[in-house]
């Protein structure tokens, strides 16, 4: 029997439903690529502080970590660049019809991302070539564009995101076809304002933290040095400025769900009937009847919260004013729900964190100097990252089954490829690896410079290539 | 409107042709430059060429992707849907490649250095050569139109995919041999000049032999495009062969500074002819630019965008490449690590 290349799939077991691998694909990659935007939005700020004090005060110990933290930043912006890559093969390769029927608005912000990541690719190289080539205060200011750029690519990004949830902009025809699109109305829909906050706070959030975690570790293994101290200390401050502030944006936006998309509401206070008084619930969970079912209710509170000016008469929408397929299902309500009280519980932790850090120099003019309180940096680090996650995994996990929030469904709009599950495997396994190695190359490049301590910027990705002959020999 | 789409669109694939293909070729040639020992100055001479952002060049990429999904989303559906296969391939060879950018230069051991150099590689002729295939699978007409999958395997193992592939690599390969002995005529490097020299006449040669090959294929294959190529598009083949020539040309003797730009007019004006020749369908034969074009608004903030990149990004990449060429400022007398005390903040930035 002779095969042909058509064959192929009825040969290998190919013939799987793509809709659950090509969203689990998707969350993948995207949690994967969620936790390098931090680093590559914020460490640019924290290095121009260190760089400013540097020059500022002469701080031979600030420069040092300028230099340093630019090599960083250009090598987990180079990874960025590349798990960015990917996610915009994604959106065909997992979900054309979703991308054929929509791109024309939702594509409209990424136009802008795609400017302002080049930007910031460019300036990054400027500003890491410039530290053996320009003075220091030109060289300064080739380093402001970085986290500018940063920052307006990440609420570009947020803006598509944010369209999904609130699809404005768009007039469309009978069947649902877009006619016309107004791009700003697309761009500024109501719902990016507070979630583009949002998320580039909590990448000044959790940059800060995870900085401050590999700093609180050195001084924990006993390298109490200014060095170690002052890129702790710039790197809490940032995370410790940023959290209380989160928090009140982040109550901001909690009822701005409230008030548009009742069933991420509901599934985030997890209330099964419409109904005023509703209590706020830690943990707990809906049975498979959707009861609510264990935890602890603090009477009265998620109404309360909801609007505060008609208290606990408030009234919040439950999952059963809505058909049942077009709401999240029982156990997505159950992921909600535990992603927001991860969430909250976090960073509620980490907000008490904060005011330690607070407390300690506005009473002793110091950072504290416990054990304890460098430990649990240590530990901040992830845990800010865990809330990231579980925040971002509320946000889309609440918005099913809805891809295009009362507009289309996630099962429409992906793939007929059934392929995708190999992809997924074989995206992990690369994931996987390239995380791992990004963190062996970022933990040898900290360990050369504690033995080098000198500065080249050669042997950085974007930075100038080592003169001829050199890198080959050094390496002997 | 939509013809300024397709105009962004098909400038945006060119430059991507041009400049992430430079990018493709050298690590051709690193791939084929033998044992670490055996490779090690063409290695040099590589490493010395790149420019310094090279791997954002695949912000080109992702402005093609961003064009075509806003401005033409239902044939970026139908490309997506059927060419599944050849385009995850291209995206894990770009993944590994851009790792292996990021990581090479941050690991010491040769060992390591080896590892993520290989994987660099084999994914720059990974890459070229998938898109090319699917260049090759839009030209000849087998992606279908309505937002539908084709056949996704025939649509890309064809003979124009094939054949457009193989041009790829051949037309990157070469570009970037001529970039490469230009830049060791700049360093004074006359082996290395005589190196990719030498490589690239063969290359073109190879790429010629191909082409010839590949418009036999076209004209039973891919008969729209064909028709294109020899008509409308006719002085674009007849500019990029002779800036094909002209390079060589300008490399005998001293290697000169328009050899390079030859080399980049050779490659863009290709692939501008296989945008001209299938001129006016966006899919040949089922869907034309103005079919596919999504609405006035859409349209318009792109080309936005497309002007903000022109004016916002061109000034900053031309002051990277002074900063380039820029020597490092001098070291006032202090060797490194060696600080005295006193030294001000502007000094240590200096020395350090």
């Amino acid at each position: 029997m002779t095969l042909t290349l058509s064959d192929l799939p009825s040969v290998m077991p190919l013939d799987v439903n793509p809709v659950p691998w090509a969203r689990a694909q998707m969350a993948f990659t995207l949690a994967f690529h969620i936790v390098l935007v931090p680093l590559g939005v914020s460490w640019a700020a924290m290095t121009l502080i260190a760089n400013y004090r540097a020059i500022k005060r002469k701080d031979v110990d600030a420069l040092r970590m300028a230099q340093r933290w630019s090599k960083y930043m250009a090598v987990t912006f180079a990874v960025g660049a590349v798990t960015g890559t990917v996610l915009s093969f994604e959106f065909g390769l997992l979900w054309p019809q979703f991308m054929g029927k929509w791109g024309e608005a939702f594509g409209i912000p990424f136009a802008f991302e795609g400017l302002f990541f080049f930007i910031e690719a460019v300036f990054i190289s400027i500003y890491i070539f410039g530290w053996r080539r320009l003075k220091p205060w030109a060289h300064f200011w080739t380093g402001v564009p970085i986290p500018m750029a940063g920052i307006l690519g990440s609420a570009s990004v947020v803006a598509a995101n944010a369209w999904m949830n609130s699809p404005q902009g768009v007039t469309l025809d009978a069947s649902g076809n877009i006619t016309e699109v107004d791009p700003v109305g697309v761009i500024l829909n109501e719902a990016m304002p507070l979630m583009a906050t949002h998320m580039i706070i909590a990448a000044y959030l959790v940059g800060g933290f995870l900085i401050a975690s590999v700093y609180a570790a050195g001084m924990l293994r006993g390298r109490m040095d200014r060095y170690h101290r002052l890129g702790f200390i710039i790197s809490f401050t940032v995370a410790a400025v940023a959290t209380p502030v989160q928090m009140g944006v982040g109550d901001g936006l909690a009822r701005w769900v409230y008030t548009n998309q009742p069933t991420k509401f509901a599934a985030i206070e997890l209330v099964p009937q419409t109904g005023s008084d509703e209590p706020e619930i830690l943990l707990g969970r809906l049975s498979s009847s959707g009861q609510v079912e264990g935890g602890i209710a603090v009477p009265g509170l998620a109404s309360w919260l909801s609007d505060p000016s008609t208290g606990r008469g408030t009234v919040i929408q439950g999952l059963d004013s809505f058909p049942a397929d077009e709401r999240p299902t029982i156990s997505q309500v159950n992921v909600v729900h535990l992603c927001w009280d991860i969430m909250v519980g976090l960073g509620t932790l980490l907000f008490l964190f904060s005011l330690w850090y607070w407390a300690s120099w506005i009473f002793r003019r110091d950072m504290p100097r416990s054990r304890w309180f460098l430990r649990g940096a240590v530990i901040g680090g992830p845990l800010a990252v865990v809330s990231m996650e579980a925040g971002w995994t509320l946000s889309e996990v609440g918005r099913q089954p809805w891809i295009v929030y009362n507009q289309m469904k996630v099962a429409d709009a992906a793939t007929t490829n059934t392929g995708v599950w190999l992809t997924f495997i074989a995206v992990t396994l690369l994931y996987a690896a390239l995380g791992t190695t990004l963190i062996l190359v970022l933990r040898g490049m900290s360990r050369r410079g504690r033995e080098r301590d000198r500065f080249e910027d050669t042997d950085t990705p974007y930075g100038p290539p080592a003169p001829a002959g050199g890198s080959e020999v050094r390496t002997r | 409107m939509s013809t300024a789409a397709a105009v962004l669109l098909m400038v945006a694939v060119t430059f991507y042709a041009i400049f992430g293909g430079a990018d493709f070729g050298a690590g051709f040639w690193d791939l084929t430059a033998g044992s670490p020992e055996r490779g090690r100055r063409p290695r040099e001479v590589i490493e010395h060429s790149i420019g310094p952002v090279w791997e954002a060049n695949h912000v080109w990429l992702i402005f093609v992707f961003v064009v075509l999904w806003t401005c033409f989303p239902e044939a970026y559906a139908s490309i997506m849907l059927t060419l599944f296969v050849p385009l995850t391939l291209a995206a894990f060879g770009i993944v590994l490649r851009g790792a292996s950018f990021a990581f090479r230069k941050a690991v010491t051991q040769v060992r390591d250095q080896r590892i993520f150099g290989g994987t660099f590689a084999i994914s720059s002729v990974l890459v070229p050569y998938c898109f090319g295939a699917v260049a090759g699978a839009i030209a000849s007409g087998r992606v279908p139109s309505g937002g539908r999958a084709g056949d996704p395997w025939s649509s890309w193992v064809n003979p124009t995919s094939i054949v457009v592939g193989v041009l790829a690599v051949c037309v990157v390969a070469y570009v970037s041999a001529v970039l490469l002995t230009w830049d060791a005529g700049r360093l004074s490097d006359e082996e290395m000049v005589a190196y990719f020299r030498v490589r690239a006449v063969v290359v073109a040669v190879v790429a010629g032999v191909v082409a010839m090959a590949g418009v036999l294929v076209l004209r039973s294959d891919a008969r729209y495009v064909f028709d294109g190529l020899t008509t409308r598009a006719l002085p674009l083949v007849v500019l990029s062969v002779l800036a094909g020539v002209g390079a060589f040309l300008l490399l005998r003797g001293r290697p000169r500074r328009g050899a390079r730009v030859a080399a980049l007019v050779a490659s863009g004006a290709l692939v501008l002819a296989w945008g001209v020749a299938q001129w006016d369908y966006l899919l040949p034969e089922t869907l034309t630019v103005s079919q596919a074009a999504a609405p006035a608004g859409t349209i318009s903030a792109v080309l936005v965008v497309g002007v903000l990149a022109a004016l916002l990004i061109a000034p900053a990449f031309a002051y990277l490449y002074t900063l380039h060429q820029k020597s490092l400022l001098p070291d006032e007398g202090v060797d490194e690590g060696q600080q005295p005390p006193s030294r001000s903040a502007r000094g240590a930035q200096r020395n350090s």
